[in-house]
């Protein structure tokens, strides 16, 4: 449903993706994960056109779009494309002067042109459906962090996209907050929704992963099922780069440690 | 001071009263509300050509700018309204005040519409093209309403400016609030009376808008808590 081949994109000098291929069937759900600076939110970005790849071809639910032949994108051409996309990002980028409920229908508003009393219900569905349904007159400024990612969730999901991105949906969040954004993302995986999540959510990625992409310097390095990657990976990078993954998430209990040897 | 002179200030002071309310209804008012309103309209043209990334917009724009903002208004004023007839351009004072006002505020205001523009993070664009929004629309829906509740402040101030600057319209020969006073003045000897209650009235009326600019601060602000 979503096929990727040769994408290429550079900022000034800097190549940061140097020819990605990839296939993503409807209802997968794919994980990339990767050190930081390897590429993972820039692909994520070229695949709703956020940024414009330099080269090569995206497909997309039947949408092709070619890059790099020279002629430059008609704006026209990139909104049909990103409709057919929904991110949710590190940040959250909720409108601050909406409420919770105005920013999940902005869309379908503005672009889809419902008529308002439509789409405030199909608002509060997907409201509930995060668990938020009691929050919706809520400025985003008066919900907590986690709470804040899962209005975004529903308001790429009000656009009804093919594949729906995320761009590290936890990373700017207190650890306590994660849970109930991941566990929004797993219902949508069961439920056959195709995602593609850009995560250091180790274990969320085994948990729910059909495909696990490692991405090192702009190119995916490996590639397979999260029992292929986690369990069996013969790419010394990945080994590495997960070992650093178990060793960070001892952290904790070593200062703990330190502290009862010196009062011994 | 004498009784006699007290009592020839005060009545001085009471036959003007009327006089330089009429200055300042009739013509310092309009000429800010008038000049304000064509401003802000320019101005946020002129922001959004200064923010364009494409140069045959953005180059005109800062060069406008540029010049309004390094040449003082009086000396704009007075090229209209002197300099203009010697290339056979008259214009009546009245529009000549409204054109110099709206040029110079237009400059300011839209500096201070492309900073709160610019200040806004990036990822609310980004927001706003996710969801297949235009770029018009993304301007219209998510920045403009931000933008606008983040410039209040320094609008107002610039609103608060402009009123006063409206004083030099004297200097064009209109009957304004300073006008007015400066024309009573002449004919009284009384200058010290004149341009104190002058001073009463611009204050009085400067204190009422921040009050208003207060007011609406308030209004905008109620979705960030």
């Amino acid at each position: 449903m979503l096929n990727v081949t040769q994408l290429r994109k550079s900022f000034g000098r800097t190549e940061v993706l140097r020819g990605i291929d990839l296939r993503v069937a409807k209802g997968e759900t794919t994980i990339v994960i990767g050190p930081s600076g390897s590429g993972k939110s820039t692909l994520l970005s070229c695949l709703n056109l956020l940024e414009i790849p330099d080269s090569g071809e995206l497909e997309l639910d039947g949408h092709r779009m070619k890059f790099g032949d020279g002629g430059k994108k008609r704006t026209r051409e990139l909104i049909g494309y990103r409709q057919k996309t929904g991110m949710v990002f590190q940040s959250h980028q909720l409108f601050p002067h909406r409420t919770a409920l105005e920013n999940v229908i902005e869309g379908l508003i503005v672009v889809k042109r419902w008529n308002r009393s439509d789409a405030r219900r199909r608002g509060e569905e997907l409201l509930a459906k995060v668990g938020l349904r009691e929050f919706a007159d809520r400025y985003p400024a008066q919900l907590s962090g986690g709470q804040q990612q899962r209005v975004g969730i529903a308001r790429a999901l009000a656009m009804d996209p093919a594949v729906l991105l995320f761009d590290e949906p936890t990373s700017a969040l207190d650890p306590e907050l994660v849970g109930e954004v991941l566990r929004v993302m797993k219902e949508l995986a069961r439920e056959g929704m195709t995602l593609i999540v850009a995560t250091h959510e180790m274990n969320f990625a085994r948990e729910v992963a059909d495909r696990v992409i490692f991405m090192e310097k702009g190119l995916i390095a490996d590639e397979g099922t999260a029992a292929h990657i986690f369990g069996a990976s013969r790419n010394e990078r990945v080994r590495q780069f997960l070992s650093r993954f178990d060793a960070a998430a001892e952290l904790p209990s070593v200062p703990v440690r330190v502290q009862v040897q010196a009062t011994l | 001071m004498s009784q006699e002179r007290a009592e020839r200030l005060w009545d001085i002071a009471l036959h003007s009263l009327w006089p330089l309310l009429q200055g300042m209804l009739k013509y310092t008012i309009p000429l800010s509300l008038v000049s304000f309103a064509l401003a802000l309209i320019f101005a946020l043209l002129i922001a959004l050509a200064g923010l364009s990334p494409r140069p045959y917009l953005r180059l005109p724009s800062r060069f406008y700018v540029w010049i309004v903002r390094g040449t003082p208004i009086l000396v704009q004023l007075f090229i209209i309204f002197y300099g203009l007839p010697n290339v056979g351009i008259v214009l009546p004072a009245f529009p000549t005040v409204v054109i110099a006002l709206t040029v110079a505020e237009a400059a300011y205001c839209s500096e201070i519409m492309r900073s709160t523009i610019k200040s806004l993070p990036q990822g609310q664009w980004k927001a706003g093209y996710s969801l297949g929004m235009s770029p018009f629309q993304v301007l219209r829906r998510v920045i403009l309403p931000q933008a606008a509740r983040i410039s209040i402040p320094p609008l107002g101030n610039q609103f608060i400016g402009l009123f006063k600057t409206s004083s030099l319209a004297a200097l064009v020969t209109l009957p304004d609030l300073f006008g007015v006073a400066k024309q009573i003045a002449a004919s009284t000897f009384e200058p010290m009376l004149l341009y104190i209650i002058a001073a009463g009235y611009y204050l009085l009326i400067c204190s009422a808008l921040t009050v208003g600019q207060h007011r609406l601060e308030k209004k905008f602000g109620n979705y960030s808590l």
